[in-house]
């Protein structure tokens, strides 16, 4: 680039001029990042060559040479030498609905729709209509009971027949939901100067942590019936998500502490001065700071959370690893566990991927320009 | 003659602030130690003394930002007790400014201006945002309303910071070192808003080492030192005729630069 001439002005005379045009362009991108040095000429070779050694390969196994169609694994081995999706195309339903009956299935898909304008509505600040969809969100946990459970002039389904990505939808959905508020509680509680509460918060945090997941959910499953009176009986699916949030409410007190933490005392002193009282301080001042620079650490707390859905196959409850699973005991599909394992894979995957990309935008949204 | 160096004078009014033999500790450590003061309405006093003499943990009892143990204070009429009911009121009364602003960075200026007087006094937003902007323009900033405190230099975010206290319309305000924290071209700016505010006839504490705001303003200086009131008086006497030998030496280092 070459700079123009630049004009002389008289001292304090000087206009506001456009910054100036800085080079760009993917010439200079890839020589500025792939080839700056011997060393890195070297590693963008290597890394090339195992991209051509690899892609190619990987892209005709699950691509051309893919059989999509085909009535069991023999058939699909006549046909070609790639994946053998049609096994995924064929139970298709089952990884997605489980065994939810099948005349009723659009009632689940209803519920499906309205989950993502509520999540549009809620995390995207300029959607049309939003207010309107804030007001929505406030009655559709209860919609979406009655569409999924039925009830009041719809045929009832018990939770033993819902599986697939169904039961990671709700499980994740239900403990993200709940144990961001459960765990804010739990951090504030962790802070307060009355006793009682602060040694409950801390034993609670303290005892969900010590204990792996695993152990939880068998709690859930087997000991809660010995605890509770006999005869109540407990739905698995709602003991399940009892034990998830609250497992999740315990490490999201813990990141929401660390960025309580962060916050001056001048923050609240300056609120407390002003007269506001605790509540709307930490609501208006505290939390919303506080919630910002914890926002990876919180993402991370609904991504592990989501995962740790699968763990319920060990109790019974069929997600996509447990369709897939009973699905490779079919004698007519043996040997499908890479294309059954990469398509629950990818389904993570792509959910997780989006919280994580979400979380990007909004540090970069709610960025103020402040640095301490 | 300037404006700025021309004697801030005023009618005294009633009593605005009694603090009657309090003492405080931080655990075992007694910070402060029989303190005595009146205040009255539209009075303006500076606190001065060495570091950690204890003059912010003073002002800071006024509201209530820390407790004492022993002893009364009284804040326009309500006494400081554990009644939260009377810290309330007396913090809805008092504006304090700090150090280090202590704005809130996750909100605009005029969101800090307005939030106060909004959630505290359920002024309406509207009206609460045209006050703000009075206030904004008398600290000589209207146009940054919308701009970020992370965005405004030192100096601007002190003047905000002050507006901030403004809008509550205190009837007392408390400055713990308000230019300390600022570069020298700063200062100015940020004392000229508090000379204005003196001249207004507002009630003001202020901790600050700036003897010149200290002369022109003040009615009274107090000078601290070991948690203990020394020494106070009317500042020509204050400055030109220390009693006190600690009130001697700490002037005389304080105004050898
Ligand atoms: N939270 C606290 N716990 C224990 N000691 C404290 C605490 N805050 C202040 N102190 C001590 O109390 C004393 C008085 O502190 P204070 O902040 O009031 O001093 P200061 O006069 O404002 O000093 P400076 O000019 O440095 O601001 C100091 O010795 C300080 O170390
Ligand atoms: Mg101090």
């Amino acid at each position: 680039m070459t700079t123009q001439s630049t004009q002389k002005y008289e001292p304090g005379t000087h206009p506001d001029l456009p910054p100036p045009f800085t080079a760009s362009g993917p010439v200079k991108w890839v020589r500025e990042n792939l080839f700056s040095s011997p060393a890195n000429i070297i590693m963008t070779l290597l890394a090339a060559f195992a991209l051509y050694k690899m892609v190619p390969g990987m892209f005709s196994w699950a691509f051309t040479d893919a059989t999509f169609l085909a009535a069991d694994r023999n058939e699909c081995r006549a046909l070609s030498s790639g994946a053998c999706w049609a096994f995924i195309v064929q139970r298709w339903e089952l990884f997605t609905y489980g065994f939810y009956p099948e005349a009723e299935r659009w009632r689940v898909n209803l519920t499906f729709v309205l989950l993502l304008v509520v999540i549009v509505g809620l995390l995207w600040e300029n959607c049309p209509g939003r207010k309107w969809i804030i007001r929505f969100s406030i009655i559709f946990p209860f919609l979406a009971f009655w569409l999924i459970m039925g009830g009041f002039g719809l045929q009832r389904v018990t939770t033993d027949q819902f599986g697939g990505f169904m039961l990671t939808l709700i499980i994740g959905i239900v403990g993200i939901s709940l144990s961001l508020p459960i765990g804010i509680c739990l951090a504030l509680g962790r802070q307060s100067n009355l006793p009682i509460i602060k040694y409950a918060c801390i034993g609670f945090i303290e005892f969900i942590r010590g204990v792996p997941l695993i152990t939880l959910l068998f709690v859930a499953s087997t000991m809660l019936s010995y605890f509770l009176p006999p005869g109540t009986n407990f739905n698995l699916l709602l003991r399940v998500l009892i034990m998830v949030t609250l497992f999740a409410s315990a490490y999201m007190a813990e990141v929401i502490r660390g960025g309580l933490q962060a916050i001056p005392k001048g923050q609240t002193e300056a609120a407390d001065a002003m007269g506001l009282k605790y509540w709307a301080s930490m609501r208006l001042i505290v939390l919303p700071q506080a919630l910002k620079i914890s926002i990876p650490g919180i993402v991370n707390t609904f991504i592990g959370l989501y995962k740790d859905s699968t763990l319920v196959i060990i109790i019974g409850l069929l997600d996509p690893l447990g369709i897939g699973q009973a699905s490779l005991a079919d004698n007519k599909w043996q040997g499908l566990s890479t294309e059954v394992y990469l398509f629950v894979a990818i389904f993570f995957f792509i959910s997780c991927f989006a919280m994580a990309r979400y979380s990007l935008y909004l540090e970069r949204k709610l960025d103020t320009g402040h640095r301490n | 003659m300037n404006t700025e160096t021309q004697k801030v004078q005023h009618e005294l009014g009633d009593v605005a602030i009694k603090i009657h033999e309090m003492h405080k500790w931080y655990g075992s450590f007694h910070v402060l130690k029989d303190i005595n003061l009146e205040v009255q309405s539209g009075e303006r006093i500076v606190v001065c003394g060495p570091s950690g003499s204890g003059k912010s943990t003073m002002i800071r009892c006024i509201n209530r930002l820390e407790e004492h143990q022993k002893g009364d204070i009284i804040v326009d009429g309500t006494e400081l007790t554990n009644d939260l009911k009377n810290i309330e009121a007396v913090r809805r009364e008092v504006g304090m400014v700090f150090q280090h602003f202590n704005l809130f960075p996750h909100l605009t200026v005029m969101e800090n201006c307005t939030l106060a007087p909004i959630w505290v006094r359920k002024t309406p937003k509207t009206e609460a945002e045209a006050i703000a902007m009075q206030y904004l323009e008398r600290v000589k900033i209207p146009e940054q309303a919308h701009k970020f405190p992370g965005q405004l230099s030192g100096g601007q975010q002190q003047r905000v910071a002050i507006a901030r206290s403004l809008c509550m319309n205190p009837k007392i305000m408390l400055f713990d070192e308000p230019t300390s924290a600022l570069d020298p071209e700063m200062i100015k700016e940020v004392l000229d808003v508090m000379i204005e505010l003196a001249r207004e006839g507002m009630t003001m504490i202020c901790v600050t080492h700036e003897m010149g705001f200290a002369k022109t303003v003040a009615n009274r200086v107090i000078f601290m030192d070991a948690g203990q009131i020394i020494e106070q008086n009317e500042p020509n006497e204050f400055f030109n005729n220390p009693q006190n030998e600690r009130t001697q030496l700490f002037l005389s280092q304080i105004l050898q630069h």
